[in-house]
């Protein structure tokens, strides 16, 4: 038993420095000084930290633009694809309604077609409704894009909620709404924040068809995609950590609700 | 107040028979009724139709005068108890008890002191700031049955609240559950499958078979005189007796046997005679053999061959011995038309 135990704790620090150490290696070069990442042998703790790289990038045309819109238009996404996927998760886990079956595999559909595939005639319609080159346009490819996990994660939590608890709220006096918020939602908020991080992170790697229908309004990845490849050495880490660094303060809002999943409240 | 339910019928869009097929039925003010049958006979649908959570296709519910047949579930002023408890795993056991206190915006004061004394009637008193989690099978449904009563409503209703819970357990919360029920006084729908508990809790019983009620009493005379071989078959344990015989003049002829009793006007006809197992006596003249002798403690159980096939026979401790001669005492006798199964009166 304490044998497997051991396996188990190696095995997680193992993944975790899987995880950490490129990060950590990309933050290390960001903020150390220029001179310090062409010394022989690099050194691996931080003892040259300077600013400058990362000033010298914020500073740089389109980056501080690029990285609020990719937070606009993620937290647009989260917010779009959950005010219309909870509801079709809530349906597909409660109802049976003709057509269910067919519903949930037309669901997957719209992620056997490429990218690149979609982005030629979105960008020809958004061109003609006005929306190319804006935020709402690439919210509205990647709440697409994220709708159908968004539905089966939330349907596959609402599941997991008893019907006679609804039933019960009923019972004692609460309107359909009000056992939905009071009941329901309490027991689904990890499900929700797995959902949410999943289509944050979604939207943020998102980079093909953010780039195919934008020109001015880049987000941070499709800029730095555009322009990190023609940029010296320092610039590409700082790129890097720009790219990390959102996405891991949102898992660090988000993760306390996905941790509820192991505690006491769900069942 | 008093339920009262009209011609419901309801049929599911899955099966092709209805679930319950044109019941009327009406508990009085402060009863305890007892709806018991196998499962699928409608009981359950019944229930949830008075509780507002299926919607007839027809016929009314009135509770207290009241038409509520269209009314959703919060307005029927009703409490219920689940099968599941279902109570709410994300709030602590004060929480869920004062749930329906909550939704009816009780002022704070008022709400504590009608959530400890719910909780105090269940012995819940020391697990208040616990999480459902934190607690037994047998707590969890205290908590559910402290919800259910701490609204104060006017009619309660039960679906199975003792089925999940261990047999031990559930006789001690049955007589439990009868008590505080007698004292609260609420007017009480009960759905249970087993026969015991509807004997033992109900002030009336009806028994459901395939979305009709067979019979509807007091428990002792749905026991003693069942209105139908279904009836008789499924209430009591063990279950009544039964067997064919042919009416002459006054007695029943079973193969070569023949023996007092039998239902007038029934000449030279053929009728099932039921009995009950407490009801056959051992110790005269009609030969059977002692097949399975079942000591129960208080009672022996013998299961017994005669010519009229096999009987279940409930005698006093300490029988003993491979021969009986049984005796069936007239009075004791019940009569069904064997086509239609119904009892003859």
């Amino acid at each position: 038993m304490t044998g497997r135990r051991w396996v188990i704790q190696l095995l997680c620090v193992l993944v975790s420095l899987f995880m950490a150490v490129p990060i950590y290696l990309i933050t290390l070069a960001a903020l150390s000084s220029r001179e310090s990442l062409d010394r022989f042998p690099l050194p691996l703790l931080p003892t040259s930290l300077s600013g400058e790289t990362m000033t010298t990038f914020l500073r740089s045309t389109g980056v501080v633009g690029g990285l609020i819109n990719s937070i606009t238009i993620g937290l647009s996404t989260v917010v779009l694809s959950l005010a219309i996927g909870l509801p079709a998760g809530y349906a597909l886990a409660r109802y049976a309604f003709r057509g269910k079956d067919a519903y949930q595999i037309g669901l997957l559909l719209t992620r056997a077609l490429p990218i690149v595939v979609l982005s030629v005639p979105l960008g020809r319609t958004f061109l003609d409704l006005g929306l190319y080159d804006t935020t709402y346009g690439v919210t509205l490819l990647h709440t697409a894009l994220a709708l159908p996990t968004t539905i089966l994660i939330t349907s596959a939590i609402f599941l997991g909620v008893p019907p006679e608890q609804e039933e019960a709220a009923m019972i004692f006096g609460a309107s359909p709404l009000v056992a939905f918020v009071r009941v329901v939602l309490p027991q689904a908020l990890p499900g929700i924040a797995a959902s949410a991080l999943f289509t944050f992170v979604l939207s943020w790697n998102e980079v093909l068809g953010a780039s195919i229908l934008t020109l001015g309004r880049r987000t941070l990845p499709a800029q730095l995609l555009a322009t990190l490849a023609d940029s010296p050495l320092a610039f590409r880490f700082a790129g890097g950590l720009a790219l990390v660094l959102p996405a891991l303060i949102f898992i660090a809002i988000v993760r306390r609700y996905l941790l509820n999943m192991w505690g006491t409240t769900l069942r | 107040m008093n339920v009262t339910v009209k011609n419901l019928v309801k049929t599911y869009p899955s099966g092709n028979r209805r679930a319950t097929d044109d019941i009327s039925l009406t508990v009085e003010d402060g009863e305890f009724l007892v709806l018991v049958g196998p499962s699928g006979c409608g009981k359950t649908t019944l229930l949830r139709m008075v509780a507002g959570l299926e919607t007839p296709d027809s016929g009314t519910v009135t509770i207290g005068g009241r038409d509520v047949t269209a009314l959703p579930a919060r307005e029927r002023g009703l409490s219920m108890v689940f099968q599941s408890y279902a109570i709410f795993p994300h709030l602590k056991v004060r929480q869920n008890i004062g749930f329906g206190l909550t939704m009816r915006k009780v002022p704070r004061a008022e709400w504590d002191s009608r959530v400890r004394r719910a909780a105090e009637l269940l012995d819940l008193g020391d697990y208040l700031d616990r999480y459902p989690a934190q607690l037994s099978g047998g707590q969890r449904q205290r908590v559910a049955v402290a919800r259910a009563i701490a609204v104060d409503a006017d009619v309660l209703l039960m679906d199975e609240p003792l089925s999940n819970l261990d047999a031990l357990l559930r006789m001690q919360f049955r007589a439990e559950l009868k008590k505080i029920v007698a004292r609260l006084g609420t007017t009480t729908l009960y759905v249970t499958h087993d026969q015991a508990e509807a004997m033992s809790l109900g002030d009336r019983v009806a028994v459901l078979r395939d979305g009709r009620i067979d019979q509807l009493g007091t428990p002792m005379a749905v026991y003693s005189r069942p209105a139908s071989q279904f009836v008789g078959g499924f209430l009591g344990a063990p279950p009544m007796n039964f067997f064919p015989a042919t009416v002459s003049s006054g007695r029943l002829q079973v193969g070569d046997v023949s023996f007092p009793g039998g239902p007038s006007g029934w000449e030279d006809r053929k009728v099932l005679v039921g009995i009950r197992a407490e009801a056959i006596g051992v110790s005269a003249d009609i030969p059977g053999t002692v097949e399975v002798a079942e000591p129960t403690g208080a009672t022996t159980l013998l299961t017994v061959r005669w010519a009229g096939g096999e009987l279940k026979v409930q005698t006093a401790a300490g029988f003993e011995g491979s021969e009986v001669g049984l005796s069936f005492p007239p009075a004791a006798l019940r009569f069904f038309d064997p086509d239609t199964s119904l009892a003859l009166h």
